[in-house]
């Protein structure tokens, strides 16, 4: 039996980890405006190989990682990916993949299907051909999902649809429920952009008026109540119209664990744009001391960390203090308070975005190689 | 809905196994992690897609020696929960 270490270094209040991001690539035939990936995407000469990634899916599980999401970009440029999900499969780890749908069909997920996958994302930017396709940034793209659906379904694995929504399709909200439906999901996660990275840069483009938000969040609320148990509706309403942050990935280094392309290791997609903190690599350490030990994953690990008002407010073990890597591209500083949580000292900077949103959208800045 | 009569299974997208790790049962969606206590995990071994709701209750009342009408109440609303949130399906009959 593989031991794992016990976290007698650290503080030892920290549990294993449930879940892994695995990004196997940052290369994507699309081109969304409000991707999550880093404004310097990591190139294919920088990406690990299949043998690395079937020892981090076996250290994962040493580890008591109980999922893999296969991510990316798009992992389907990755030609291993069956034999990764066969690797993951193999350890007993519960496999999701998270695509665009952009590239294969029937004989890919037929084959995924038989490594051992579990179940798969598909992300949609519309419920119509022409403007999901300008928001991808890619011609055709809508008509390879509907088929790239039909292809999951046929193989009978469970699908979610993916729902990224912001100003400039939140009208068709309704459409898009319709359509996951008649697309055979039992699933759809509606998702408000989170503005880092590229959708930072997009964001007088993508934040929704007030009154968008409003009849979005009554239309989502009735189709959730008329097809319980027909199909689960995940609905995330954008913070910036809160007055608490979310509980940005559970708390940092508390469930996830994110493996990047290269190897770099991080606790989530945009951890790396905080500067003075040194990410472990995959290359040079294991995940176990990675979690346990990293100075990475202990920075704004618990509540040691934390800043008034959150030190003593109580829903520090709630919310965790919001997102870090938000505090720091609105405030300067990822150890500030989440300025999305009224209670931020920073609050401001919220309420100038928001009269952005009321003029006239800005034209998308597409993500791409730079 | 949930009756005696009806004969469930998981989803097709829900894996119920024990963990090493965590020494307990656990119950997974892509989505997020459950987890059953112990009288959710009695009731979900026996779900199999085979044995009725009312088998199922018949099985922990006896096991338990527990009035079988209490069961029967705790199992069927706990069935109804999961079957909302899609965790579980009615099985071919
Ligand atoms: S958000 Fe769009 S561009 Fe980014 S990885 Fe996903 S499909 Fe590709
Ligand atoms: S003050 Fe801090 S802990 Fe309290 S609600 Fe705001 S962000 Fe959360």
């Amino acid at each position: 039996m593989p031991s794992v270490d016990p976290p007698t270094a650290g503080p030892p209040t920290i549990d294993p980890p449930l879940a892994l991001l695995a990004e196997l690539t940052h290369r994507c035939p699309l081109a969304c405006p409000y991707c999550s990936n880093p404004i310097e995407l990591e190139r294919a000469s920088s990406e690990l190989h299949g043998e690395d990634w079937r020892r981090v899916l076996r250290e994962a599980a040493a580890l008591g990682v109980l999922q893999v999401h296969f991510s990316g970009g798009e992992p389907m440029v990755r030609r291993e990916l069956a034999t990764l999900i066969a690797e993951a499969a193999s350890h007993g780890l519960y496999s999701n993949l998270i695509t665009s749908g952009a590239l294969g069909g029937e004989r890919e997920i037929a084959a995924f299907a038989e490594a051992g996958l579990r179940h798969v994302q598909l992300s949609l930017q519309d419920h119509e051909a022409a403007n999901a396709d300008r928001i991808a940034g890619l011609a055709g793209a809508f008509e390879r999902k509907m088929k790239f659906a039909a292809a999951v379904r046929a193989a009978g694995l469970p699908l979610t649809l993916n729902m990224v929504v912001h100003r400039q399709n939140l009208d068709g909200i309704a459409e898009m429920i319709d359509l996951a439906q008649s697309l055979g999901a039992r699933r759809v996660e509606i998702a408000h952009v989170q503005y880092y990275a590229w959708a930072l840069e997009n964001r007088a483009a993508l934040l929704p008026t007030r009154a968008q938000l409003d009849e979005a969040t009554r239309i989502v609320e009735a189709a959730r109540e008329r097809l319980k148990g027909v199909l689960a509706i995940d609905y995330v309403v954008p913070d910036y119209y809160g007055v608490r942050p979310k509980s940005c990935m559970n708390g940092w280094g508390r469930q996830f664990l994110n493996v990047m392309p290269s190897g770099t290791v991080v606790p989530c997609h945009a951890a790396q744009t905080i500067p003075g903190i040194d990410f472990p690599s995959v290359r040079e350490a294991s995940l176990a001391d990675i979690w346990y030990r990293s100075d990475a994953f202990n920075r704004f690990r618990g509540t040691g960390w934390m800043p008034d008002p959150c030190r003593d407010c109580d829903r520090r073990e709630i919310d965790w203090g919001g997102c870090r890597c938000q505090a720091l591209a609105l405030t300067g500083d990822a150890a500030r308070t989440d300025p999305v949580c009224a209670l931020s000292p920073e609050h401001g900077v919220i309420e100038a975005a928001l009269t952005e949103a009321a003029a006239a959208p800005a034209p998308f800045i597409y993500r791409r190689y730079r | 809905m949930v009756d005696s009569a009806s004969v469930l299974r998981l989803a097709p997208h829900i894996v119920f196994r024990f963990d090493e790790t965590r020494r307990r049962w656990i119950m997974m969606a892509p989505e997020r992690l459950m987890l059953p206590d112990e009288q959710a995990v009695e009731i979900l071994k026996l779900v199999d897609g085979k044995a009725s709701v009312a088998a199922i209750v018949d099985a922990l009342a006896a096991r338990f020696n527990a009035p079988r009408q209490e069961i029967a109440g705790d199992v069927t609303e706990m069935l109804q929960d999961l079957a909302d949130k899609g965790c579980l399906a009615h099985a071919e009959r």
